[in-house]
């Protein structure tokens, strides 16, 4: 057993879920199940090999594409400003709101003074 | 009315021939869609407003005279992962039930333009996480063709759609086979272009460096039209490539005598079905005798592919995940004290099982001790698929393999055992992974009557060979009993 219910509970809480007792070892069971599958990863000699960073430079040279293409250069385009969501848009799915900001459950108990 | 017929030149034949007008078209689909959907649930919202709106402006443009759009009045549906503006989008989740999206994506946004008339949004797997639709937040879709059987996932919606003449085309999205392997169980055509070549603006995320968007049709060429209308950069999309688009539809029909087709020794294991195995054989035949030069390769780390896409996918959603956090729009739970609780609660309450378990899992692959021996790991594998792909391209143009292991499965049949859902798309994720185009077409049914799809791979931004090769199947295929 690769994960234990202490791990399901650590992975849990970076992942802000809470998981009822039952989710809990249902969960242990199948990352484990899953992880036994994956660990075919570990028979592969990886250590000439870089990681993938991006798959369509691969594309150069394959005869597919003509000349010197697919490089993204306009994601390295000015930082100027274009039209986006109006406010309006923005909050218009928001679950509370005071018309203006997003409001959410206080974030800071200060001394039992309780601000929203 | 005929919807078997119902191409994207028939109805744009039909209007500009004033044999039919977009609006009583429109309305004929959604009378088809009231009376047979209720069976298969292919459909989670209408947007009537919406589609009157447009089929009333293409009226309008045939009345006039004018010219008609490539798409004009042809009735699409869009799978649910995909903002449409003012419309209810749900990605399938109950996590955003009520969210109504305040702007389009780039890709229906461009159907739209060219005259195509949106009749709703399609149920799928939630966020696209699924092999069989059973994840949908609101239920699953059931097979048109039999519907104790899955439609395939996660765009079962999408494929269902189009195989019971509810939608003329759909759009989907492919991240390890949402989009090939329904077709292949719908018996309908799927394409997923290569990575960068439609615009992802406006589709919700699941896993950036794997997510593709594309149709699923009745057949290549309705297909190799609706990559020509939604292909092409998108400033607002800045993995979209700046590729010259190829003419898709103009290839279509083109002889494919000297081509080299590569036929992969691991997609054809001694447990494959034997009904799908003769199948594809066949359709390899058909491509010998048309004049392709079919050619034995190997792509030797094919079995590494479903544990390498289960890493990258999962640590990429459990990051793109957590914007779902009650805040800013969707669900939120109720009674929470503060602000980490109000997080945990509207999580837990808002997604459902195979999505807590693919961000646990993601998290895990992430988290400090495990970056290195899981995603790290994974990352390396993925060039070692990617190397497989580029020397196999040096010595053929395309390469065929069987879309899925098996037909589609019962409903219920593998959910208590994720291993084996994921083992569903075992040859259908390495082309997401490593980047290049994918179709699956019809080749066959099984005995049962179940659709057996064939998958053609080619190079990167080379969807016009793939189509060209698709096509000649589809035609093959359908001079069969």
């Amino acid at each position: 057993m690769k994960v234990s219910e202490k791990d399901v509970l650590y992975v849990a809480d970076l992942a802000n879920l809470e998981l009822t007792d039952q989710e809990r070892q249902r969960m242990v069971k199948d990352l484990n199940s899953i992880l036994d599958h994956i660990d075919m990863l570990g028979q592969l000699d990886t250590k000439d090999v870089s990681p993938m960073a991006e798959v369509v430079t691969l594309a150069k040279g394959t005869g597919a594409i003509e000349g010197e293409v697919a490089k993204f250069e306009y994601a390295m385009r000015a930082d100027e400003v274009q039209p986006s969501l109006s406010h309006e848009s923005a909050m218009m799915n928001a679950p509370d709101t005071d018309g203006t900001y997003f409001k959410v459950p206080k974030v800071i108990d200060k001394g039992g003074e309780v601000s929203e | 009315m005929n919807f078997d017929v119902l191409t994207i030149d028939f109805v744009r034949d039909l209007i500009l021939r004033k044999e039919t007008t977009a609006q009583a078209l429109t309305k004929a689909f959604y009378q088809k869609i009231e009376s047979d959907d209720p069976k298969i649930h292919s459909y989670l919202t209408l947007s009537k407003e919406r589609a009157f709106a447009k089929a009333a402006e293409i009226d309008g443009l045939a009345d006039r005279g004018e010219e008609l759009p490539r798409m004009a009045g042809v009735p699409v549906a869009i799978k649910d992962v995909f903002m449409t503006k003012g419309i209810q989008t749900t990605a399938g989740s109950r996590i955003l039930e009520n969210f109504v999206a305040p702007y389009d994506a780039t890709a229906v946004e461009r159907l739209e333009a060219a005259g195509a008339i949106v009749l709703g949004k399609l149920n799928c797997d939630e966020f696209a996480m699924g092999s069989s639709n059973e994840n949908s937040g609101y239920g699953p879709v059931h097979n048109p063709r039999d519907l104790s059987r899955v439609p395939g996932g996660s765009s079962g919606g999408s494929a269902a759609a189009v195989a019971a003449n509810m939608a003329v085309a759909t759009l989907g999205s492919d991240t390890g086979g949402s989009i090939r392997q329904p077709a292949a169980f719908c018996g309908v055509v799927g394409l997923m272009p290569t990575y960068g070549r439609v615009s992802r603006y406006g589709l919700i995320a699941f896993a950036s460096s794997l997510d593709h968007v594309g149709p699923l049709t009745k057949t290549v060429k309705d297909a190799a039209i609706v990559l020509q209308v939604i292909a092409g950069r998108d400033l607002k999309d800045s993995t979209s490539g700046d590729v010259p688009v190829q003419d898709y539809v103009g290839e279509i029909g083109k002889p494919v005598k000297g081509l080299r087709v590569g036929v992969p020794d691991e997609y054809f294991p001694a447990e494959l079905d034997p009904e799908v195995r003769a199948a594809v054989e066949k359709t390899i035949d058909d491509l010998r005798t048309a004049g392709c030069e079919i050619k034995r390769i190997s792509l030797p780390h094919t079995k590494y592919a479903i544990p390498t896409y289960y890493l990258v996918a999962t640590a990429e959603a459990s990051s793109n995940l957590a914007r779902f956090d009650g805040v800013r729009y969707g669900f939120r739970a109720k009674g929470a004290s503060s602000l980490a609780e109000m997080y945990r609660k509207t999580r837990d309450g808002g997604f459902g099982a195979e999505v807590k378990r693919r961000i646990m899992l993601g998290t895990y692959a992430l988290s400090a001790g495990y970056y290195d021996a899981y995603y790290l790991q994974a990352q390396k594998v993925r060039t070692l698929l990617a190397r497989d792909f580029q020397k196999a391209f040096e010595d053929v143009d395309v390469i065929v393999t069987p879309t899925t292991p098996t037909a589609a499965f019962k409903l219920g049949e593998k959910v208590d055992d994720p291993v084996s859902m994921y083992l569903a798309d075992i040859f259908t994720v390495t082309a997401d992974l490593v980047g290049i185009p994918g179709v699956s077409v019809p080749c066959g049914n099984t005995k049962e009557g179940l659709p057996i799809g064939v998958q053609i791979l080619g190079r990167h931004f080379d969807e016009a060979t793939v189509l060209k090769v698709g096509h000649v199947i589809e035609h093959e295929a359908a001079g069969q009993p």
